[in-house]
Order: structure tokens, then sequence, then C-alpha cells
């Protein structure tokens, strides 16, 4: 569904992604994992062309995205990031069907796809007329998903997204989100530096450090075969007291 | 205060066209601004290189003073609404770009980001999330450039743009308290409306300040037409000075001994010559001595009627003074008769426009009357008599401060250094025709040049009755005035120099040639035939 080649970006001079290739199967979870500046997002932001790639090249459905229209092809590409992102001027509606609108939709459709989101996320439909301040941080979550599942999009990517709640919230959110059929049958490109929420999320995991990938392969083989120190150190998730 | 209702009773008409006048003059410039002004905003929000430059040169034009900004404009654009508009325009810009700016950049990243990650195009990134998001800031800087706008109209009516303004200014001119508060109170009742209107405006939320900002987006077209309403225009477009259009002895006389009809246009006196010259006024108002008289080339109309009361200048001098210099009257009266109108108005030239120095002005002037140093001979002292050490005596001669009075001051100086022993003080700086004579009758100056129209009208104020049956005329004035002071102050009016600085209308000496016009009675012919 994607394909990665040879990808490099740099800024002034400063290689923030050095030669990264990757493939992301139909339908599949991969979730690039790192450290803060380790060059996940701006992979990501490549891929629907928020970001122009240096030097490499990105398919996706066999495409070179460097072939189409950014904004038009964007439409087709689901984009979720932290907090949801959402306008602070869209009602709960409003904001579900920017996609769809940007798409030409018919009204009805659009109020049909929304009524069929929020059952799906559970949400009850008075909250169509809201405002996102007037949302809890994980109602804001669901919604931010909402708009950009809306158009029914082959592929979505989510940078950092359950980021924003507390770690209580954004397990259950979590858990929830990814258990619907939709997102299962769509291609996911997830970024985090929560190797929790990488190892339970993801079909396969991308570690990145230095704009490089370091290892990628299923969860397992990450925890059984780490290819470096790195590798075993970062997903050594449990806590350590200090000196003991 | 009832004063003050019955003038607005009076002059209710006048009062509304002007609060139109000054709305309308607000809006348009707010339009031009909004036009010119978000689209910029916008711009530097854009490419951010941009934004330091644009918002300093706005920055600087938002600091420089508004007389001294339509100073700046006066010579590029002349009078009337040019000027103003442009004035008005240049201070609603900064609040409007600088607000835009702000509102557009301070829209959180995130959600710029989730919108372009949306599918947005960049112009639906800005239609539909920034320019939303940024509204209320953009709306802030629409209310307080509206705000600004009330208050820098009133300016307007310096160059003849009209507004609120005529009634300050002219009310300043005249003293008239009731009629500056008519200009004064509608116009602060304006800025604080406004502001509350817009204030309101501006807490709606969401869709409704859209709405909102929309309709009063929509509504500052219309508004701004009234300043367009088209008014009635003379054959001959007449700019006269706020204080000549209020002062009895102004416009109000010519309408009623010759009853002349205009819709003069009010302008700053100072700035009535460059109007005409420049052709955008046809008549002016005008003291018949000043040097722009024969800079600018302009014709002062002959006033048959006396509808201007003389203001013939001569010394007006204690009587202790001429007691203990029984000389001095003698050769004051030398020069009487000497400055006719168009001796003096050259050497009001000469010094204003040609920038000569008054004391050269003087000597030259004495030189060809032939009283430069005459005296010196015939009181039969030694050449080299007359220096400074040697005259014990002094007096003093004071001025108000204008180029004709320095002048004077100059001549008189001259002429009696030359002709007597005694030594002459000039003190220049006495502001207006009140400090003068105070200065006078306290004895701290001996003399000064006054005129016959001053001392009647503002020192000594006949009543009513008095002034009926007095008639307009050089003579009976001046005899009027001499015979009150001698009686009442101890003061004598010596002989007049001659000329006669008086209120009095010009026009473009070519155009009046061409017009066939001499005279106020010409004027007033011609402008009947229809």
């Amino acid at each position: 569904m994607i394909e990665i080649t040879d990808l490099t970006k740099q800024f002034a001079g400063h290689t923030a992604v050095d030669g990264v290739s990757l493939h992301v199967g139909q339908g599949e979870t991969l979730v690039l994992l790192g450290t803060s500046g380790c060059g996940k997002t701006t992979t990501l932001k490549m891929i629907n062309r928020l970001i122009e790639p240096t030097s490499g090249s990105i398919r996706v459905d066999g495409i070179d995205v460097r072939q189409q229209f950014g904004p038009e092809f964007r439409r087709r590409i689901g984009y979720v990031i932290q907090d949801g992102g959402l306008f602070p001027h869209y009602t709960v509606a409003e904001a579900i069907a920017t996609v769809p609108k940007l798409l030409g939709w018919e009204a009805d459709a659009i109020l049909e796809r929304t009524r069929e989101l929020m059952a799906k996320l559970q949400l009850p439909e008075t909250i169509l007329s809201r405002y996102p301040g007037e949302l809890s941080g994980g109602q804001r979550q669901r919604i931010g998903l909402a708009r950009a599942l809306a158009a029914k999009p082959p592929v979505v990517l989510m940078d950092e997204p359950f980021g924003a709640l507390d770690p209580f919230t954004r397990r259950h959110v979590r858990r929830e989100l990814f258990g619907l059929n939709e997102l299962r049958e769509t291609t996911v490109v997830l970024v985090t530096h929560d190797v929790n929420e990488a190892l339970e999320l993801a079909d396969r995991i991308a570690l990145m450090d230095k704009g490089r990938i370091i290892q990628i392969g299923p969860p397992d083989d990450l925890l059984n075969q780490p290819a470096t120190d790195f590798v075993r150190e970062f997903l050594d998730d449990k806590p350590h007291r200090l000196h003991d | 205060m009832t004063d003050f209702f019955l003038f607005v009773r009076d002059h209710a008409d006048k009062l509304l066209e002007q609060t139109l006048t000054h709305i309308g003059l607000t809006f348009l410039s707010l339009l031009v601004a909004l036009l010119i002004g978000v689209p910029l905003g916008i711009l530097i929000a854009r490419r951010q290189r941009l934004a330091g430059g644009v918002l300093g040169v706005a920055g600087v034009l938002q600091t420089v003073p508004s007389v001294a900004l339509l100073g700046f404009l006066i010579p590029v654009l002349g009078i009337g609404v040019g000027p103003a508009l442009v004035a008005l325009f240049l201070y609603a810009l900064l609040p409007i770009i600088r607000n835009t700016y702000v509102g557009i950049t301070e829209v959180s990243p995130s959600v710029k980001e989730a919108a372009r990650g949306l599918g947005m195009t960049p112009n639906q990134v800005l239609t539909r999330v920034e320019f939303p998001l940024a509204l209320p800031v953009i709306f802030a800087g629409i209310r307080t450039a509206t705000v600004i706008n009330v208050g820098v109209a009133t300016l307007a009516a310096y160059v003849a743009a009209g507004g609120l303004g005529e009634f300050i200014f002219s009310g300043i001119a005249l003293s008239n308290v009731s009629m500056m508060l008519a200009g004064a109170i509608p116009a602060a009742l304006l800025a604080v409306g406004f502001d509350f209107g817009l204030a309101r405006l501006q807490q709606l939320s969401g869709r409704k300040l859209r709405v909102g900002a929309l309709t009063f987006v929509v509504m500052v077209p219309f508004i701004s037409a009234f300043y367009l309403l088209p008014g009635r225009q003379d054959k001959l477009i007449a700019g006269f000075a706020h204080e000549f259009y209020g002062r009895a002895d102004g416009y109000p006389g010519l309408q009623k001994t010759y009853g002349l009809q205009l819709q003069p246009r009010l302008i700053d006196q100072n700035l009535m010559y460059e109007a005409i010259h420049r052709e955008q006024v046809d008549i002016i108002s005008g003291y018949s001595t000043d040097g722009r008289i024969k800079a600018f080339d302009l014709l002062v109309l002959d006033d048959n009627r006396h509808a201007f009361p003389p203001y013939a200048a001569a010394p007006v001098i204690r009587k202790v003074t001429l007691n203990r210099y029984p000389d001095l009257e003698l050769t004051l009266n030398k020069l009487a008769g000497k400055l006719t109108d168009s001796v003096m108005t050259a050497l009001n030239y000469r010094v204003d426009y040609q920038k000569e120095s008054p004391e050269k002005v003087a000597r030259e002037f004495l030189n060809q009357a032939g009283l430069h140093k005459q005296g010196v001979h015939s009181t039969g002292l030694k050449p080299g008599a007359g220096k400074s050490s040697e005259r014990t005596e002094t007096v003093v001669v004071g001025t108000k401060v204008f180029t004709e009075q320095y002048i004077l001051a100059e001549v008189y100086r001259q002429l009696i250094e030359g002709q007597t022993d005694l030594r002459v003080v000039t003190k220049t700086g006495l502001g207006g025709t009140q400090i003068c004579f105070d200065a006078l009758r306290t004895g701290t100056i001996d003399f000064y040049p006054e005129y016959t129209g001053t001392g009647l009208l503002v020192i000594l104020q006949p009543p009513a009755k008095t002034l009926q049956k007095l008639p307009m005329q050089t003579d009976s004035v001046y005899q009027f005035v001499q015979q009150q002071f001698r009686a009442r102050y101890q003061m004598d009016w010596l002989k007049p120099l001659g000329f006669n600085n008086s209120y009095c209308l010009m026009m473009r000496r070519e155009q009046a040639q061409q017009l066939g016009i001499r005279s106020i009675e010409d004027l007033v012919r011609y402008l009947g035939i229809n």
C-alpha cells in the first residue's frame, strides 16, 4: 500500500531523515517508534506531503505521491494529530463533515456518514452542535479520528494521536478505537514514543534513531531478537530505580 | 447651557449635515484602509520577511502627528477631501494591518497543520480556518481604527473637507463656546458610540461574530456614501477662514450689505492662499495687506459699500510719552499716508517671501521715502551724533506677533533714532491685541501700531446702537476711536500710516479679469446670473 524508498530530508544542513526505506501492507498498522527528534514525525509528514522530501520516493497505492496535487491527495489520506487538531470554530458536525465537503459530497450522504461514525465511536448525537472547547479530551480525540475516517480513506496517518490524554484515558480510548472494524481494514501509520502503545497496536514496529531505521519487524521480533543494544534498551520499558 | 441648546436648535440642519459628513469621512477612509490593510496583513502573515518592513512603515505613519501629516499631504494633494481621506486612511492602516497579521499568525500551528493535513488548499486554509479564527482580533483592529478616525476626522475642517471639526475650529476662532461644544459633543458621542457598538459586536462568539462582522463590512460602503451625497455647488467656490465665516464683520456682514449668498468651504486661514493658488477655490477671505496677495497675484475686490469695517493702521501712543517728548508726534506723523496698501503689501511680501530682514526692508523704505536720518542735520548735531551711547532717553515700541508689525517696529526705530536723540527699544513679542493694549496702558511700552477696526471692535466694544449709527468709513471710525481713546485711556491715535489692513475678499487676478469682476458688487452680480 505504501512503498518508501531511500527517503531523505535535510533541513538547513541537518539531516532529519536519512535514507529510510520501508513498506506498509494493505490493512497493516505500522508504528514509527523513537525518541523525540529521531525523524519519525518528519517521515510521516512526507507520506502525505506536508513536508517535501529532499530525495527518495514514496508510492501510495502504486502511484508516486509527487505526481499528485498535494491538497487533493491529502483528502484521500486520513490524518490525526495530538488532541485531534480540531478547529475551535467548527462544531462537531462541521468537523466530521470537513473532508467530505472538500470532496463535494451531498449533504444527505454527509449526514448519514456522520451518524454512522458517531454510533461506532459511541458518541451521543447531542454533542454534534458543540464546539471543541466544550468537549472532554477523550471526546476530542474520538472526533479527531471520526474526522479523519469520514471520507473512508484507505490510509490513515496518526501523529502521537493520544499524546494529550492522561495514561488511563489513553489506554481506554486506544483500545476502543483500534477495536473498530473500520480501522482494522485501514492501512495505518502511527507515530509514537510510547513503547507500550507501539507494542499494543503495531503489526510491525519501525524503531528509528537519528533519522535511520534501526530495526523493523513485528513487536515480538524486536523484543526477542533486538538488533542492537539500543533496541534492547529502548524496549526495556520497565521502571528502574536509580542506583539499585 | 441654554446658549448651547439654542445654538444646536438654530443650527440643527448644519449639525446633522456635518455629523453625516463626519461619519461618511470616517467610514470612507476606513473602507479604503480595510480594502488595503486586510490583504496586506494577510500577505505579511504569509511572507514573514515583509512583516517587519510593512509594520514598521505603518507604525511610523501612525506616530506622525495628525496636523503634521496634513502638512505633508497638502503640498501633494492640495486641500479638500484628498488630504483628509489620505490622512485618515493612513491612521486606520496600522491597527488593521497589525491585527490582521497578529490574528492570523497567532492561529495555533497544530490547527493550521491539521487544516493542511485534511487536504485544504492554501486558500481554503486561509478563508475557512485562519481568517475566521483571526476575526475577533481583526475586528478589534477595526474598532481601534474607527475610534481613531472619528477623532482625527475633526481635523478635516482644517482643509475644507467638512465634518464636526468645522464647529470646533470656528468656535475656537470666535471664542464661541456653544459652537465649539456643538462640534465637540457629537464628535465625542460618535467615538464612544462606535466604540461601544463595535465592542458589543466583537464579544459575540463564533458564527454570530462572523455574521455581525460581515454585516458591518457590507454596511461600511453604504455609510461611506453619506460623504458622497452631492451638495449644491456655486459657480465660484469660496474658501473662508473659520473666523471670517463666523464674525459679524466678516461673512455675515457681506451677506447683510451685499446679499451675497455662497456655500463657502471652511479652511485654515494659512491654507487658503495655497488653495486659491491651486484653483481649488476661487474666492478667499483675507487681510488686504497680506504679502501673499502679491506672491500669488491675487486681486482684492473693492468693498465700495463698506461691509468690512476699516482697519486703518496708526500708532497709538500714551499721552505721558507725548508730553515728555513733544518732538515724537512730529516725527511719527512724518510717516502719515506714506504706507499705502500696495506699499505695505510689497514690504510684507519682501519679508515673508523673499526672506529679507525687516531691518533691511524698513531701511530701504525710509530711504525711498526720504525719511532716513534727515533730522540729524536739521538739529545741528555733529556727524556721528546719535550713537546709542549718547542717547539717554528711551522710548519703547511694542508689536503684535506678525510680519507687518515687525516691519513697522523697524520703521519706527530707524525713523526715531535717525531723526531724534531718543533711543528706541522694540518689544516684538506681544501676542495679540489685548496683550499689546495692556502693555501700553501699564506703561510697559510707549506706543504700538494698531488698526482702527480693532480699536473699535476689540478694545472699545461700543454697544450695538452706537455701532449702527457710526458710518463704517475710514475717517469716521478713526475719529471715533481717537476721541474715545483720548477720553478713556489718555492715549492718542497719531496720523494714519495710509494703509488699511481690513478683511477683504480676493480672487485670482487672471480669473477676476476674465469674468470682469473688480468689486464685491460685480461678484454678486456675476453669481446672480444663471
